[in-house]
């Protein structure tokens, strides 16, 4: 079986996958054990699965394992409190499926604009979508760390 | 996270807490349930005081991310003297829970907490009379505080855990137990903050789809290429190149189970099966006529008042589509079907109901399956939680390990159960002075027998079940909640269905109180009046008026007759437009004023402000309340600008969120909530109210902007356009 080497969370991670396409999100819920990442759609088109690649947000539910190969990648359960803190102060979550993949896009946006306005929030997390109808709240938590 | 639930459970049990049924997880199962009749539950049967002072809630009653169990939390604490951090709640067990019934039609405030609420205060009662013995002093001397049974002037206490800790109650919960003085709450109506909260925003919470069990494989399922499909050939080597796939056949119902999830994705994409030709569906392009015209199974009267002959000069027809729950997360379930008992963990908002379901279906007695709910994505309803649970078991059953069954994308948009299509007609008529003099609303609603919902696999598995719709009270709001003389109302609910029924979100109610605002704008524009104020002087219920009022002015309602005489900026109209309702005519009042700019040249609609007023008498939580407010009020925009079921006639053609898009970030409006509190008043549930009258709200300030009355939803910018052309 091919293997394929990255980083993870900042740990050095050696993985098998029989298939070369099979997409990261399986691999890092099935083989590493991380959960943060849902399966939403599996299409890249709900957010549900977003993990960071190399600092940028990246839909693991249609990147390939072997695209994945020598990049790193991070996961919501090693991000800095600072923006997870932000969103249990406003309380941003009903069921909070979508909310790992929203806290990883605003990781990703805050990374590269530290003070977005309310209209680039928006934009950035475009192709977030949140059933429950969470997105006052979720707004509300980025820009809290936007304008902290 | 198996591990962690035993350890839990385990420890639970090992405290002493009151319920001593014998419990582990892939261990034998119990011996008793403790499910019970509502007429005579047991204190324990809804709450254990531990040893260490902390309090478990067992409730049938689940969470799904509406803040249900922090509102039991508080109810509890509130009753016991006991701080609300001490509390957790148990949800959903058929081993270790009380079935009071399942979660829906926001009766998990109004019911569920109330059930709590008069246990907890009975067990106050008993632990103020063993403190009583213990500290020598009357009853009527002490209260609870802190955890503490204390004499009320002075003295030393004694903590409820050195008088109960670990042990039973051994009670009935007595209906006539006092309660405390609303006034004096000090944990009911404060924004407690949710205990879920801070997990799911670290990426730590356990969701049903991350639960994995010993020996577990995946499963998918191969839905048929048409709904009525029948299976004829499957080709086995198809997928003989996928590692460890299993294919299991049982008549029509097809699925793969595999040791790797991403095995069992590849072989049910890629397994080649032959189905037989159907196409049984009327298809969506063109379904209000047939609503209109197929056989009624039953015409029910719904309100019946005044003269039904009297002249009603103005008419206009609604129309809403079917909708999907469209969860986030496709259904799953994990089931471990053994010979000795079934074990089936799943996220349904009805475990006992599902549980009830499964023994009748599987032909397993109910007593050998054991439901366990864990949290899922949001649902607003049954979504497709009930059938994956019954997948599952079929997997499970066939390949003799446990099974972990998740649906695909197109699995969920494709079937699970839909909220019901809805046609409206509507007649009335105005006198000079604007009162509505009659008022005849006739709707048609697809149908069938009521009972429980056939489950998608069993039925192509040829397993014997029952052929139930239900998709909740659709049929409450058909009439204006303004004085009427003349005022009739009749459903016609079909024979039959294209797709099978859901109680999705505030069932009916939303696509009801559309028709009936909608129409009694026009009224107001017929009368030449201002919209508020013709609804104002038709509304009596000083509540009612008080949230009217409110929305009003949060949104600087500025009275004239609409459309607006402003003209455009260019293309843009800009629009305000109000709905009142109150829920299902006995419960939450609420009032929605909305801000609107539509774009004549590409038909788009933007919502730029919403205010919404709302009053469910006692409030709980605030900042629960709130969320959930906020989340109808989005939900609701979403369904009505975006949503809609398309089918052909072999299958539902909406399958992904591509081709059943929902509102994005960009779409956000500013929302702006006033909760109207009446601690003295019943507490009615939130999880749906605030969604009844967005559509109107909506569709009225469209009408302002522009001065066309949309009556079709959604209002995709296409139909807009065309409308305004
Ligand atoms: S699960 Fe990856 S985008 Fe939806
Ligand atoms: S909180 Fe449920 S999908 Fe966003």
């Amino acid at each position: 079986m091919p293997t394929y080497r990255f980083r993870v969370n900042g740990n050095a991670a050696t993985v098998d996958s029989w298939d070369p396409d099979q997409p990261l999100l399986y691999v890092l819920r099935n083989t590493l054990g991380l959960h943060s990442a849902k399966f939403g759609c599996g299409l890249g088109q709900c957010g549900a699965c977003t993990v960071l690649l190399d600092g940028q947000a990246v839909r693991s539910c249609v990147l390939p394992i072997r695209q994945a190969a020598s990049h790193a990648v991070t996961t919501l359960e090693a991000l800095p409190a600072r923006i997870p803190d932000a969103f249990i102060a406003e309380q941003a979550a009903q069921c909070g499926y979508c909310t790992a993949g929203m806290v990883m896009g605003a990781a990703a946006l805050l990374s590269q604009t530290p003070h977005p306005s309310l209209d680039q929030v928006k934009q950035s997390l475009a192709g977030n979508l949140c059933r429950c109808g969470t997105h006052t709240r979720i707004l509300n938590a980025v820009m809290r760390v936007a304008k902290a | 996270m198996h591990a962690m639930t035993s350890l839990t459970r385990r420890g639970l049990l090992k405290s002493g807490g009151a319920l001593m049924v014998s419990f582990a997880l892939g261990a034998a199962l119990p011996k008793r349930t403790i499910a019970q009749s509502a007429a005579a539950p047991d204190v324990d049967s809804f709450l254990a005081i531990h040893a260490d002072g902390s309090v478990t809630i067992y409730t049938s009653k689940v969470d799904i991310g509406t803040g249900l169990a922090t509102a039991f939390r508080q109810t509890a604490a509130e009753e016991l003297g006991i701080p609300v951090e001490r509390f957790n709640v148990i949800e959903g067990d058929t081993a270790t829970t009380p079935n009071h019934g399942g979660t829906g039609g926001s009766s998990g405030i109004p019911r569920g907490a109330a059930d709590i609420r008069r246990a907890a205060a009975t067990a106050r009662q008993a632990l103020l009379d063993l403190g009583s013995k213990q500290l020598n002093r009357p009853a009527a001397d002490l209260t609870i505080s802190a955890g503490e049974v204390h004499p009320a002037a002075d003295g030393k206490g004694i903590a409820v855990a050195a008088l109960i800790g670990g042990k039973r109650f051994s009670l009935k919960v007595d209906p006539q137990a006092p309660l405390r003085d609303p006034a004096a709450y000090t944990v009911v109506g404060k924004p407690i903050l949710r205990a879920d909260v801070p997990a799911k925003c670290t990426g730590r919470h356990p969701y049903l789809q991350d639960l994995t069990v010993p020996g577990m494989l995946h499963g998918r399922v191969v839905r048929p290429a048409s709904m009525g499909a029948r299976l004829l050939s499957v080709d086995e080597s198809s997928v003989r190149a996928i590692p460890g796939v299993r294919v299991v056949r049982v008549e029509s119902f097809l699925g793969v189970v595999a040791k790797d999830e991403w095995a069992a994705i590849r072989a049910a994409r890629e397994l080649k099966a032959t189905w037989s030709e159907w196409s049984g569906l009327p298809g969506s392009a063109g379904f209000e006529r047939t609503l209109r015209e197929s056989p009624v199974e039953r015409d029910q009267v719904v309100v019946n008042r005044g003269d039904a002959n009297a002249p009603k000069p103005l008419s206009a027809t609604y129309y809403w589509p079917f909708q999907s729950h469209a969860s986030l997360a496709p259904s799953c379930a994990v089931a471990d079907c053994k010979e000795s008992g079934t074990t089936v963990w799943s996220a349904s908002q009805n475990p006992f109901g599902l549980r009830g379901n499964l023994a009748k279906v599987f032909g397993i007695p109910q007593e050998k399956i054991h439901v366990i709910y864990l949290d899922g994505s949001g649902s607003y309803g049954s979504n497709g939680n009930d059938d994956a649970a019954a997948d599952a078991l079929l997997l499970s059953r066939a390949a003799g390990q446990p099974v972990r069954m998740q649906w695909m994308r197109e699995d969920e948009h494709g079937w699970d159960p839909k909220g019901p299509a809805q046609l409206l007609d509507i007649r009335g008529a105005i006198d000079a002075e604007g009162n509505i003099t009659a008022w005849e609303t006739q709707m048609w609603l697809p149908g069938g027998p009521q009972g429980d919902r056939a489950l998608v696999g069993p039925e192509s598995a040829g397993l014997a079940q029952g052929h139930g719709q239900n998709a909740g009270a659709m049929t409450l709001n058909t009439d204006p909640p303004y004085a009427t003389a003349n005022l009739r109302v009749v459903a016609h609910s079909l024979k039959d269905t294209p797709l099978r029924l859901s109680n999705l979100r505030a069932p009916g109610k939303i696509a009801n109180v559309f028709a009936v605002e909608g129409f009694t704008d026009e009224l107001a524009v017929a009368a030449g009046m201002d919209a508020a104020a013709f609804r104002r002087r038709l509304l009596a219920d000083p509540r009612a008026i008080a949230v009217l009022d409110r929305a009003l002015a949060m949104i600087e309602w500025q009275p004239r007759p609409s459309p607006n005489p402003k003209p455009a900026a260019g293309n843009l109209h800009v629009g305000r437009g109000i709905a009142y309702m109150r829920y299902k005519h006995t419960e939450n009042y609420v009032a929605m004023a909305m801000e609107v700019a539509v774009d004549r040249a590409t038909g788009k609609v933007t919502v730029r402000r919403v205010a919404c007023a709302h009053d469910c008498g006692l409030i709980v939580n605030p900042d629960g309340l709130r969320n959930q407010v906020e989340g109808n009020i989005v939900q609701t925009l979403s369904r009505t600008l975006h949503e809609e079921v398309t089918f052909d006639r072999s299958r539902v053609t909406s399958v992904d969120w591509a081709s059943y898009p929902v509102l994005t970030f960009p779409e956000a409006p500013a929302i702006e909530v006033a909760l109207i509190d009446h601690p003295d008043q019943p507490s009615y549930g939130a999880g749906e109210a605030a969604s009844a009258p967005v559509a109107a709200a909506l569709a009225n300030a469209i009408f302002d902007a522009t001065g066309v009355r949309l009556r079709t939803v959604p209002f995709t910018p296409a139909r807009v356009k065309a409308a305004l052309a």
